[in-house]
């Protein structure tokens, strides 16, 4: 014990002196930036690969000379899919590793848990990830899909296209399914769907029996009205659903699945030849035909020296975090964060999909919502695609939230200013 | 002369038919390209036309389209069906069906349907092949339309119901044609006896068409008849519902008896608190995983056996590693339960990771063999291959299990000296030995579970957490050291989650079995079946 603290000590006095040399040429030292994904435990399968797309990015920003003429470089910690653990490892990207921006977290309690972390230190986080909103802080960037930019426009789709009547909310039991479904419920009801017409269902992280569930399902889509599923069912579940799908003969053409956590990675594991027709809704699907695209994947499977690697939404939504990133640091001049924070808003940058995603004052960003549908080789065939749209983060279809905005441009600078009474830190937040 | 009759009545249909063919024949190309232009919209009218033409050649189009195996080669504009083979497609021409040499999804463009469109293909092949030679194609035809009950496809259904000879076709070919006047704006005497007649068939689908009548129909007697369908309709689904959960308990059962008796073996009979159980059902199914991956890349025709050959290197792996830990480490710890515990516990992390840097962190695919894959009906419970075959072979090991601690030198050891070690000692057992053994047994026993979770659930290194604390539930509660209780209350807990569930919700079913079990071990803190004897103290 002794001899580690003495050996710390030593360190960090190294570390100092390092420090002091460094800052005498500034101008060669690199950048650091943090990653913040799980690289063990529930969440590695879908986290290791952000960590893979964040390492390329910046090996591929570094052959572009890096920003402000110095390299970037990357610090790499494993947060082990334990969410007070996210905090401590950002503590420690902020604090000991001084990194300039932080990509990380995938689920929503991972991201509530780092939050008070990132505000205290003011540092900066680029959420990637599709999620329930009802939140902005000053210190992140939600680069992901807010539930004006996938939840509802998945169900008008079904609503307008397959006349839809009957829906069966499905999820897995914790915050982003339930509140994402508390926004689908009021928002159906608003559309006037009678109560009577959705069934709820929350299923464990990880439960894999889905026979009665299932049965459950077909015997709800038996009432004489078209059926839909809107699933926010996420992580591992999701191969037994898809399996018992297919074992009971629910085919897409009669009662199709949306799902919202579903993509080309989830997929790989799969046999999607019984899923043909169902559907998914992002911001970016590999199967999009553009030059931008196909660069982007012909780069990322040099990369992983896996020509058969797929490339799904979060990593597009850190392409552009991280391109959106670069340009606010050349625009500030500085990696100050406070400096870099209002550069970031107003900045636009092409995303994958053959338009420009722009940062919106409230720290959200602009995107195409895409439909797509599985076919037989794992990929989406995309067969709806909205404009641009702007990410809300307060829904307005929820009592608490509707009359909240965030704008962080000075002089307001705030996450949940209240329309009615003028103020800010109104509910929620 | 009684042969002749039929035959002039095929007569002018036949000709007609003839006629129609050569006056469409020109049109099929026109039909096609309707197809590969314009929007979905566009698509879905010329599905229609080609419906209406009656045209025999469009069904395999459109069946090729709908499967999304339509391609339009960029070079020459020609409409291509084209059927993987290997990386390559298998093309042949749309129209005449003259193979046409293979190509790459790069030189193709793919005619893009969606869910709404396959159903009105279904529909459109479902009316062109009504007429077909093939019995089974009539009758999948006939289905299709039941499913689809549109008016349109009347015409087709009455032409077809003239013209077929097999009752069972005939039937349901009469009750498509039952869904279809309930759809349309027939008199209410007709639309009765269609809802008469769906009636009958009392299955889901069924439901469905006397659901949707009951809430759309105008006139007041059809709704009351409708109505009154789907109540009688709904109580026959209703007693099938039940026998249907039973068979999905039995189905959970398996699986937490498969889980759970090599922990009877460890934990029931040895005492050792094994929280690494589950990793070692993660090594068997990676196991399979490893075996299919080699048969795939070496010896493909195999692949039908891969889990024959899985199930002994399961169990050899597996066991072999369980040996490992009883040497290395749970020797150590007899007598000190919380030890044995915690150092389990920390070697289930360690064996976690270990996969995880060898196979990667993402689900690894392990397929169905044929034989597992499918499902078939036991009138409205669909039973699956794959859940039937789990069921059987929980069973088989578990009688085979039965047999060895029964029947055989080396159970009689294990019995001995789980029951009284100094004594099994004192007449020349090797205890530490047998005790290896056993827990290799047990071990063994999960690898084996693992070959058959791999069927049904991710093969992630996570696999055996969500088992572990269901097996240890399952012994609690069938009685620690019992195998028949551990059976038993496998069985029980299954059934009752599965008729938990559909009421409750799966999370408040799970939290009210495992209330269930914490009150139930108040009144017998033994369990189902409590051992008795000297040995339990």
């Amino acid at each position: 014990m002794k001899l580690g603290s003495m050996m710390r000590t030593g360190l960090v006095a190294a570390g100092l002196l390092a420090g002091a040399a460094g800052s005498a040429f500034a101008q060669g030292a690199p950048i650091k930036v943090g990653i913040l994904h799980s690289l063990s435990g529930t969440m590695a399968i879908s986290e290791t690969t952000l960590k893979d797309v964040m390492l390329m990015l910046i090996e591929e920003q570094n052959k572009k000379g890096g920003v402000l003429g110095r390299k970037l470089e990357a610090v790499v910690v494993d947060p082990a899919s334990n969410w007070p653990l996210f905090a401590e490892k950002a503590r420690e990207l902020l604090q000991k590793d001084k990194v300039a921006a932080v990509f990380g977290c995938w689920t929503s309690v991972s991201r509530k848990s780092v939050l008070p972390v990132f505000e205290e230190l003011n540092g900066i986080l680029f959420y990637p990830v599709q999620y329930e909103g009802e939140e902005s802080s000053r210190n992140v960037f939600y680069t992901g899909a807010a539930p004006n930019q996938q939840a509802i426009p998945a169900v008008d789709y079904l609503m307008a296209n397959e006349k839809v009547q009957r829906w069966v909310l499905a999820g897995t039991d914790y915050v982003y399914p339930r509140t994402t479904n508390k926004i689908l419920e009021a928002y159906l009801k608003l559309k006037g769907v009678k109560q009577e017409d959705i069934l709820i269902n929350y299923t464990p992280f990880g439960h894999s029996d889905w026979q009665s569930i299932v049965a459950n399902i077909k015997k709800f889509g038996s009432a004489g009205k078209k059926t839909a599923v809107v699933s926010t069912i996420n992580g591992d579940a999701n191969v037994p659903f898809y399996k018992e799908l297919g074992n009971q003969g629910i085919k897409a053409k009669d009662i199709p699945v949306v799902a919202f956590s579903v993509g080309e990675e989830e997929l790989a594991g799969i046999d999607t030849k019984p899923l043909l027709g169902h559907l998914a809704a992002w911001n970016y699907f590999q199967s999009v035909k553009n030059p931008a695209n196909e660069a982007f994947i012909k780069t990322w499977q040099t990369f992983t020296k896996n020509p058969k690697r797929v490339t799904n939404d979060p990593m597009e939504a850190h392409v552009i975090g991280f391109n959106m990133w670069i340009e606010a640091v050349k625009k500030a001049g500085t990696t100050d964060p406070d400096a870099v924070i209002d550069a970031m808003i107003g900045i636009a940058v092409p995303n994958l999909t053959g338009g420009l995603s722009a940062m919106m004052p409230n720290h959200h960003i602009t995107k195409p919502v895409l439909i797509g549908e599985i076919q037989g080789n794992g990929q989406f065939d995309v067969v709806s695609a909205t404009p641009l749209v702007i990410g809300d983060e307060w829904s307005d279809y929820l009592p608490d939230s509707k009359d909240l905005i965030s704008d962080w441009r000075k002089p307001m600078s705030c996450g949940n200013f209240n329309v009615v009474t003028g103020k800010c830190g109104g509910k929620g937040k | 002369m009684l042969f002749l009759r039929p035959l002039a009545m095929l007569l002018p249909a036949l000709a007609s038919a003839l006629i129609a063919a050569t006056a469409l024949a020109a049109d099929l190309p026109a039909l096609v390209a309707g197809l590969t232009t314009g929007g979905f919209g566009d698509r879905e009218t010329a599905i229609g036309a080609m419906a209406a033409s009656g045209e025999q050649r469009a069904a395999p189009i459109l069946e090729a389209l709908a499967a999304g195996q339509l391609y339009v080669r960029k070079s020459d504009n020609l409409v291509l069906i084209g059927k993987p083979d290997g990386n390559q497609l298998a093309l042949t021409e749309a129209i005449s069906g003259k193979p046409a040499g293979s190509g790459s999804e790069a030189e193709l463009d793919r005619v893009r349907v969606n869910n709404r469109l396959r159903g009105v293909i279904e529909a459109a092949v479902g009316s062109l092949t009504l007429m077909s030679p093939d019995a089974k194609v009539r009758r999948e035809a006939a289905e299709a339309l039941f499913k689809r009950r549109d008016a349109s496809s009347l015409a087709a259904l009455d032409a077809a119901l003239a013209a077929e000879k097999d009752p069972r076709i005939k039937r349901a070919m009469s009750e498509a044609r039952a869904a279809s006047v309930l759809a349309s704006d027939a008199p209410p005497p007709q639309k009765l006896d269609a809802i008469a007649l769906v009636r009958e068939r009392a299955d889901r689908d069924s439901l469905g068409v006397l659901e949707a009548t009951a809430n759309s129909a105008t006139d007041p007697e059809v709704k009351a008849a409708a109505g009154a369908g789907a109540g009688a309709v709904r109580q026959t689904l209703a007693a099938w519902e039940a026998a249907q959960n039973v068979w999905y308990g039995i189905s959970l059962g398996s699986v937490l008896l498969l889980a759970a008796i090599g922990l009877a073996i460890t934990f029931g009979t040895m005492g050792v608190i094994n929280m690494a159980h589950g990793e070692m059902v993660m090594l068997g199914a990676y196991t399979t995983f490893v075996v299919q991956d080699i048969i795939r890349t070496s010896a493909p025709h195999l692949f039908d056996a891969s889990l024959l050959i899985a199930l002994p290197l399961a169990f050899v792996v597996a066991g072999g590693i369980g040996i490992l830990i009883e040497r290395g480490i749970i020797r150590f710890l007899y007598g000190r339960p919380l030890d044995t515990l915690l150092a389990t516990w920390g070697l289930s992390l360690v064996l976690q990771q270990a996969v995880r840097s060898i196979f990667g962190s993402s689900n690894r695919e392990v397929g169905a063999p044929s034989w597992m894959s499918g499902a078939f009906q036991v009138g409205q419970i669909n039973v699956t291959y794959g859940r039937l075959w789990i069921v059987v072979f929980s069973l088989i090991v578990f009688a085979a299990l039965i047999l060895l601690l029964r029947k055989t030198p080396l159970g009689l050891y294990m019995r001995a000296v789980t029951q009284n070690r100094p004594m099994a000692s004192a007449m020349g057992i090797r205890t530490p030995r047998v005790d290896a053994l056993t827990f290799g047994l047990g071990s063994g026993i999960a690898g084996l579970a693992g070959v058959a979770l791999s069927q049904i659930d991710n093969v992630s290194p996570n696999l055996g957490q969500g088992y572990i604390i269901d097996s240890f539930m399952v012994v609690v509660f069938g009685g620690v050291g019992n195998l028949f209780g551990t059976l038993i209350g496998a069985l029980t807990l299954g059934v009752v989650n599965k008729f938990l569930e559909p009421y409750a919700g799966a999370v408040l079913g799970k939290i009210l079995v495992l209330v269930f079990i914490i009150l139930f071990i108040q009144r017998r803190p033994r369990g189902l079946f409590a051992l008795k004897g000297r040995s339990v103290e």
